[in-house]
């Protein structure tokens, strides 16, 4: 079982999926996610899966309940990089993925998180009380 | 007439195998001249029905064969194991999300995603199914 | 299989006469496609099926062709000489008759050299090995035929679906003509790849010369826009016609969430401004075409 690092980028949590997963490790990362998200305050997601020839539904369905819990915890999920033979794949399956929103790249997504991001209140605001 | 060139068996037992199982399928795939998007949906076809035999069969075998048909080349998985069965095969091909059966969308996204599907299932029978995918086919 | 060793050693030692015989045999069959055939090459051929025959003979091996393992080696040569007859441009009667043609010079020598009981015998095994062989050139033909068609067809696909990038970001993808399964899967990869390969995150399907779109193809467009969802950029399909809109509501598809306007220009100007552009005129005077400015 492997360990997938996490990056903090300013408020932003970067994510690249390198390796073919299994189930405990993909469990682990949808757990340390989870932490991660409340532990740096972050705003936002970005899984980059560019590197994954093969996503079935239980890595969807890990990508989705990430995506539903970091919601919970106010922050967005960006899945990037899905190649085309995965995302056919996904849709023949019946995978949806409601609620995970998708860039072609990390470059895009970092974009779009910048532009979601932008009308929350800054997150430093609550330090000052304590 | 339908003949095997070469098959080739691995024992399922654990989720890190579902990992091995992905590897082997998408090697013989490869090897068998398969499309990107052909591979893709065999190997993970093949994730979902590995993943099904860990969680509800206890661990099983699965068997994978090359296969030619006249000018066609296909590649069969078998996947047998003794677990418990499945009671109700209809309910568990329909995708179970809300259905709380847990297979989820495994056993019918397998079916959606081959040309061939065949299951044998029945409580205290262990269960086998069987896809196959033919090079160059929708 | 009876003892085949003295077939095999009569006919080793008549190699070179039964092998220029044959090769006779079918250069009078072949006349007309002489250029085709280099003297040597057919004579090499025919050279290395008798030794293979004869091998397979003396080993009295009573399997089937076709089919057994010992057999593989035959079968190789058989499927390339078959195979290089089909590209070339024989007929499968003239590529049969490769195996055929042998009947008759080794019948010949046999023949003299053999008691009758003998001959019966062996000349019944060679038939059956023969025939089986014969047989085998029309299926590997058929099959060197089809690769030569498929591959055909493959290109023709590609050929028919091209995909245009309108502007930086945003793609375009006419269709024309019928949609069968086949043909709007390869449409379906090359558009996804595609978005990949260029970055966009807008990809247009006009559907404007399409004649019939029945369920099946409807559900194909919609799986290729779900995909390009999935990866991160959004479809728009145009050239919806009033009997094809007509066509998808009474079919009951889900098109709801999917974007879609009449006319590929309208497309594009809601593609333009899904990026960030917008069309500008130039001051008045100005003599040169308009360009989209920044």
């Amino acid at each position: 079982m492997e360990r997938i690092p996490i990056l903090k980028m300013g408020r932003f949590l970067l994510v690249s999926i390198q390796v073919d997963m299994d189930d405990r490790t993909a469990m682990s990362l949808q757990d340390d996610l989870t932490a991660r998200i409340v532990k740096d305050r972050a705003k936002g997601v970005l899984i980059d899966i560019s590197s994954l020839d093969v996503v079935d539904s239980f890595i969807g369905r890990m990508l989705a309940n990430t995506a539903a819990m970091a919601h919970i915890l106010d922050a967005e999920t960006i899945v990037v990089g899905m190649q085309p033979s995965v995302a056919i794949t996904l849709v023949e399956l019946g995978l949806s993925l409601k609620g995970v929103r998708s860039a072609l790249n990390v470059e895009r997504g970092m974009e779009l998180l910048r532009t979601i991001v932008q009308d929350d209140p800054e997150p430093d605001a609550l330090d000052d009380q304590e | 007439m339908r003949s095997t060139i070469k098959s080739e068996s691995l024992p399922v037992r654990g989720s890190g195998e579902v990992v091995s199982v992905r590897h082997l399928v998408r090697r013989w795939a490869v090897e068998l001249g398969f499309t990107i998007v052909e591979q893709t949906k065999i190997v993970t076809a093949a994730s979902e029905l590995a993943r099904n035999m860990v969680d509800y069969g206890r661990g099983g075998t699965m068997t994978i064969e090359a296969l030619e048909e006249g000018p066609r080349k296909g590649l069969r998985l078998i996947f047998e194991d003794q677990g418990p069965g499945i009671p109700d095969i209809e309910m568990a091909l329909r995708d179970g999300f809300t259905s709380g059966s847990g297979m989820g969308l495994g056993l019918g996204g397998a079916r959606r995603l081959s040309n061939e599907f065949e299951i044998r299932s029945a409580p205290g029978e262990g269960t086998r199914v069987a896809i196959t995918r033919w090079k160059g086919a929708a | 299989m009876a003892d085949q060793s003295r077939t095999g050693e009569v006919l080793r030692r008549h190699e070179q006469e039964v092998v220029a015989a044959w090769v006779r045999m079918q250069e009078q069959n072949l006349s007309l496609r002489n250029n085709l055939l280099k003297a040597g090459e057919l004579e090499e051929q025919c050279r290395s099926f008798l030794r293979l025959l004869l091998t397979m003979i003396e080993a009295g091996s009573a399997e089937d062709p076709v089919t057994s393992q010992s057999w593989t080696p035959m079968r190789e040569l058989v499927s390339d000489i078959s195979r290089s007859r089909a590209r070339q441009g024989f007929t499968p009667t003239e590529t049969a008759m490769f195996v055929f043609s042998l009947k008759q010079p080794v019948f010949d020598v046999l023949r003299r050299e053999l008691s009758s009981e003998e001959l019966a015998d062996a000349v019944w095994r060679l038939t059956l090995a023969l025939d089986a062989l014969g047989l085998y050139t029309t299926e590997t033909y058929q099959k060197g035929r089809e690769e030569i068609i498929n591959r055909q067809q493959q290109e023709l696909l590609e050929l028919s679906t091209p995909v245009v990038q309108l502007w930086r970001g945003v793609l375009a993808l006419p269709l024309i003509g019928t949609l069968d399964s086949a043909r709007t899967q390869v449409v379906m990869e090359s558009l996804l790849q595609a978005i990949v390969d260029t970055g966009s995150a807008i990809a247009i399907i006009d559907i404007t010369g399409v004649p019939v779109v029945d369920t099946l193809v409807a559900q194909h467009l919609l799986k290729t826009v779900a995909a390009a969802r999935l990866m991160g950029a959004d479809c728009i399909i145009s050239g919806i016609r009033p009997q094809i809109a007509q066509t998808i509501v009474h079919l009951g598809v889900e098109i709801n969430d999917v974007l879609t306007k009449a006319t590929l220009a309208d497309a594009f100007a809601i593609a333009l401004s899904r990026v960030g552009l917008t069309v500008a005129r130039k001051p008045a005077g100005a003599a040169r075409p308009q360009t989209a400015a920044e």
